[in-house]
């Protein structure tokens, strides 16, 4: 099958949706390529890259749309009749087209798609499954802005990020709050503190502590009970108590820090407005806000979509193409990230798809199919939330402290039995017997005592050398040689080669271990 | 010399095996330990020797020496991945030697005892020929199935606990039998047929035992050599050999002890024998997900790229012997700045501190070779996990899955790390026979191959 890659009409878009890597990866897959003059251009790649990569390059978009079979894209088509843009008309039946869709705010768009009679594939509707991972071009993309957020705040922010005692003065470091701990959240987290800011970071699902910890910052805890984890290891709404806790932290936050990142959104709503306008100004003047979520209206009351605005002394930058501004990065892991997805369309390696929709992650992204809008998807039967292990391993942990109490009950009936016995012993033993049961039981202590502090590093050792010991019963054989009967005197003899036996490989083999044990010098 | 004298020499001996066992509990004082060890023997025999030398001292010299060259030789020649076996065989000669005495006792006639001392006697000949035959077949067993002389898939015969219950019962009728038998001629039938059942006992029981249970057999088998020993002092009224083999015994019990706890099994149920017989595994979710593959050159950029490696070596290294290259990739990886670490679980391996003596042999410093308790709490940390030949340890269904048969047994989290890569031949499942989810998880990969090879290759690659 043929895939084409045409040139981004959506104005300021520069990435494209396959770099040359992946167009030599689609290759194997059996898949011929062609890609629109020029598509690469914004993102740095060249014709010549993509021909030398094994692509065929189309001059004119009517014909690269009209003879491929797969199409894609970054960005949806351009569908406004009045735009010269417009990609409407170039759609065609029997066509398969893989790019970003947002199916759920473009209903209107799937219908038209069904009209065309296309399969249209979102690759922002993977399915968060463990095994979606390497499509899923939204982790990917915010990974990019996420990086991208922390350059654009230290090109408007006026100081180092790290802090310095230089012959000049002392220099503190900048303090950066990153609020959300998604994908985003946490590559901004990486790349501050990789920059040497004091990071902070808040969200409102305790189970990303570790991570957020993981990538060098501190995580703030809102001392309320509440569980912020929804499906699909995404955020929910909060409580409004909840909600005004969490302001309180930010205008108290925001008076400290000088950068704030905000990446909160809930999928499917208008972004939660965190820093209002009183927050935001109570910031030092210099001070700069990033709000990735400016699309989806902005986490800051202030924001405005794609622009950087200073209010009073406070820069707030609303892009909302920070994956766009590293195209040549983001075209590379998008291209990574279809190059996975046409492997799983096309198990056979052969340049054909098939289009499985019993298999859960085609059948997610796929949202027209043979002239049938498909979205949404039957929810996923897995979750990659940690709650659910957190609960599947609970009720082992429970029955352990259980344990615990039984088997201090079980010592003592334990130790019941064997006073028990003892004195059973003592009631019938002769004299003679006794003095021996006292060596025995206080020796079986001695050992209990000496055994446990032995290193389970050497438990092969100690089990040689016990048997080199218990070859003691030489001692035995020994007494019952001078004995009058031949009889004995065979049994002790060869009771007396094998405990040699015993003996003597015991304590050698012993001692060739422990020679070999030896510290780092 | 005295009896009181040789009395103080048997104190003196006692003391010396105590230091000796003591002076295992650290790699720097552990061998000094076992000199303490040597020392103590050479007292013992050397004092029993003086006191009642026998009448053919020639006799009883060269047949220890010859012994003794045949234990020097076993003990220089054995390779370290044979460990099991030679501690194994080495049992069985406790227990055959306690046998032997046990019987030699009874047919001495020169001593003279009466009443309840006679019967005291006569219970402890009997107990220390049972014991002591248990483990001298019970290991030698042990031996063929190390040694892959025997299968070591649990042999389950139908009835096997009937078996066992019907061989117990006869042995207490036989025992009763044997206490009020006349003379010693009356006696020795019960006597007989009792080393005789027990014999079979031993073999059988140790045979229903799998090969990954085997750390439990060899500990237990220990322990039995020491009660046989302790037997055999109360019956000669030997105290140097009642706290000798109440040492070795309670050693034993407890190494039996910690492989238990470590898999979290109880005691009964290993030594009844057979894996997961009673709870099948049928009940195990599904596992999502795919295995992927890596090669050896991907698994030393990972390497080249880690700053905290931790290696899980299990049973698959020692049957590799992959234990030298693996040396030498941790010295090329310290070489390269990389704080390379080894964790060890109780139960790797076929016995109690058998991958310590592997690695030990490699020449792989004591000290970064740390226990399951010391590392846990590091895998986050970790940067890559590299798990050779291991699989039951490092499962997370004993954490994950309450219905595994694996649950609750501790087991070290390397899925925690940020790679994990697994060397393996197949994707066979472990010895418990459970599908292993670490396989699937999305930080673990593959590196298919034949231990030792793979390992090489790695090392070629960095």
């Amino acid at each position: 099958m043929i895939i084409g890659i045409p040139r981004e009409r959506t104005p300021g878009e520069k990435r494209v949706a396959l770099a040359p890597n992946a167009i030599a990866a689609a290759q194997k897959l059996g898949f011929s390529l062609q890609v629109e003059t020029g598509a690469g251009a914004a993102a740095g790649f060249s014709d010549a890259d993509y021909i030398n990569s094994g692509a065929q390059i189309v001059d004119s978009r009517e014909t690269l749309w009209a003879s491929s079979d797969i199409v894609i894209k970054i960005r949806a088509p351009i569908f406004e009749a009045e735009n010269p843009e417009s990609e409407a008309a170039l759609l065609r039946a029997g066509q398969t087209l893989i790019c970003l869709i947002a199916p759920g705010q473009n209903p209107e768009m799937l219908q038209a798609f069904s009209n065309h009679g296309l399969t249209a594939m979102a690759m922002d509707a993977v399915p968060r499954i463990s095994r979606a991972q390497k499509l899923d071009t939204l982790s990917s993309m915010a990974n990019v802005a996420g990086y991208r957020a922390v350059v654009e705040a230290a090109n408007h922010f006026g100081r180092f990020f790290t802090g310095q005692v230089t012959a000049a003065g002392k220099v503190p470091p900048a303090k950066v709050l990153v609020i959300g701990a998604g994908v985003a959240g946490l590559a901004a987290i990486g790349a501050a503190a990789a920059m040497g800011a004091v990071v902070r970071s808040f969200d409102t699902r305790p189970e990303v502590k570790e991570q957020v910890e993981s990538m060098g910052a501190e995580f703030l805890m809102l001392e309320f009970e509440e569980e912020g984890s929804g499906e699909g290891g995404y955020a929910k709404v909060m409580s409004e108590e909840f909600i005004a806790a969490e302001m309180a932290l930010f205008a108290e936050q925001a008076r400290d820090v000088d950068i704030i990142i905000t990446t909160a959104l809930i999928p499917g709503r208008p972004a939660p407005k965190l820093i209002t306008a009183e927050t935001a100004r109570l910031m030092k003047a210099g001070s700069v806000i990033v709000d990735l979520a400016a699309e989806q209206g902005g986490n800051c009351e202030l924001t405005k979509p794609g622009e950087v605005i200073v209010d009073n002394g406070v820069t707030v930058i609303g892009f909302t193409d920070l994956a766009s501004r590293m195209a040549a990065q983001s075209s590379t892991l998008f291209g990574n990230n279809v190059v996975h997805l046409l492997s799983d369309l096309s198990p056979e390696k052969n340049g054909e798809i098939i289009v499985d929709m019993e298999d859960e992650v085609i059948r997610g992204l796929t949202v027209v199919h043979e002239k049938e809008i498909t979205w949404p998807p039957p929810a996923p039967t897995l979750t990659a939330a940690p709650p659910a292990s957190a609960a599947a391993s609970a009720p082992v942990s429970v029955p352990a402290s259980e344990e615990v109490e039984k088997s201090t009950t079980g010592t003592f009936i334990g130790l019941g039995i064997v006073v028990a016995a003892i004195l059973g012993v003592g009631a019938v033993a002769p004299d003679s017997f006794m003095g021996h049961f006292t060596v025995f039981v206080l020796a079986i202590f001695v050992g209990w005592q000496v055994i446990w502090n032995v290193t389970p590093a050497l438990h092969t050792p100690l089990m040689s050398v016990t048997n080199a010991i218990s070859g003691i019963i030489v001692v035995g054989a020994l007494l019952q040689m001078s004995s009058t009967s031949t009889a004995v005197t065979v049994l002790a003899a060869i009771a007396l080669f094998v405990a040699s036996i015993n003996i003597f490989g015991g304590f050698w083999v012993t001692q060739r271990m422990l020679r070999m044990f030896r510290k780092d010098l | 010399m005295s009896y009181q004298m040789v009395s103080a020499a048997y104190i003196a001996a006692s003391i010396l095996f105590i230091l000796s066992l003591g002076g295992l509990s650290h790699q720097e004082s552990a061998r000094r330990g076992n000199l303490f060890g040597i020392a103590g023997m050479v007292l013992a025999i050397g004092a029993t020797l003086m006191a009642y030398t026998p009448v053919s001292l020639g006799l009883v010299l060269g047949v220890m020496a010859i012994g003794g060259a045949a234990g020097s030789a076993l003990a220089s020649r054995v390779q370290m991945t044979a460990m099991p076996q030679l501690v194994a065989i080495l049992h069985s000669f406790v227990g055959l030697a306690a046998v032997l005495v046990g019987f030699g006792s009874y047919l001495e006639t020169s001593t003279d005892l009466s009443g309840a001392e006679k019967v005291v006697h006569e219970i402890e000949i009997y107990l220390g020929v049972l014991i002591g035959a248990v483990t001298f077949t019970g290991s030698v067993a042990a031996f063929g199935k190390l040694q892959e002389l025997l299968s070591s898939k649990p042999l389950t015969l139908p009835g096997r606990h009937l078996i066992n219950l019907a061989i117990g019962l006869v042995c207490v009728w036989l025992g009763a039998e044997f206490i009020t038998a006349p003379t010693v001629q009356d006696g020795m039938t019960p006597l007989l047929i009792m080393t005789a059942l027990a014999l079979i006992f031993g073999l059988h029981m140790v045979l229903a035992i799998g090969g990954a249970d085997m750390p439990v057999v060899i500990s237990m088998l220990n322990s039995y050599s020491g009660w046989a020993a302790a037997a055999t002092g109360f019956m000669l009224a030997n105290d140097l050999l009642i706290v000798t083999g109440a040492l070795v015994g309670s050693s034993g019990a407890i190494l039996s002890y910690i492989m238990c706890r470590a898999m979290n099994r109880k005691f009964l149920s290993v030594i009844l024998g057979g894996f997961g017989s009673a709870g099948g595994s049928s009940s195990m979710p599904e596992i999502e997900g795919e295995a992927v593959a890596v090669s050896a050159d991907e698994t030393a950029q990972l390497l080249a790229d880690a700053r905290k490696v931790v290696i899980v070596p299990g049973y698959g290294m020692a049957v590799a012997h992959a234990q030298h290259p693996v040396s030498e990739l941790i010295k090329k990886l310290k070489s390269l700045g990389v704080d390379a670490r080894f964790a060890i679980h109780p139960v790797a391996g076929r016995m109690p501190g058998h991958m310590n003596v592997l690695l030990a042999e490699a020449r792989v410093p004591y000290d970064i070779v740390l226990e399951m308790d010391e590392i846990n709490e590091d895998f986050p940390e970790t940067d890559v996990v590299l798990v050779i030949g291991a699989n039951d340890i490092v499962n997370p269904a004993a954490q994950e899955v309450p219905e595994s048969p694996i649950a609750g047994m501790p087991v070290l989290e390397v899925w925690k790390a940020k790679t994990t890569v697994v060397l393996k031949r197949s994707m066979a499942t472990g010895y418990a026979g459970v599908d292993n989810p670490l396989f699937y998880k999305e930080n673990t990969r593959m590196l298919f191959g034949d231990a030792k090879s793979s390992i090489t290759e790695v090392l070629a690659g960095l």
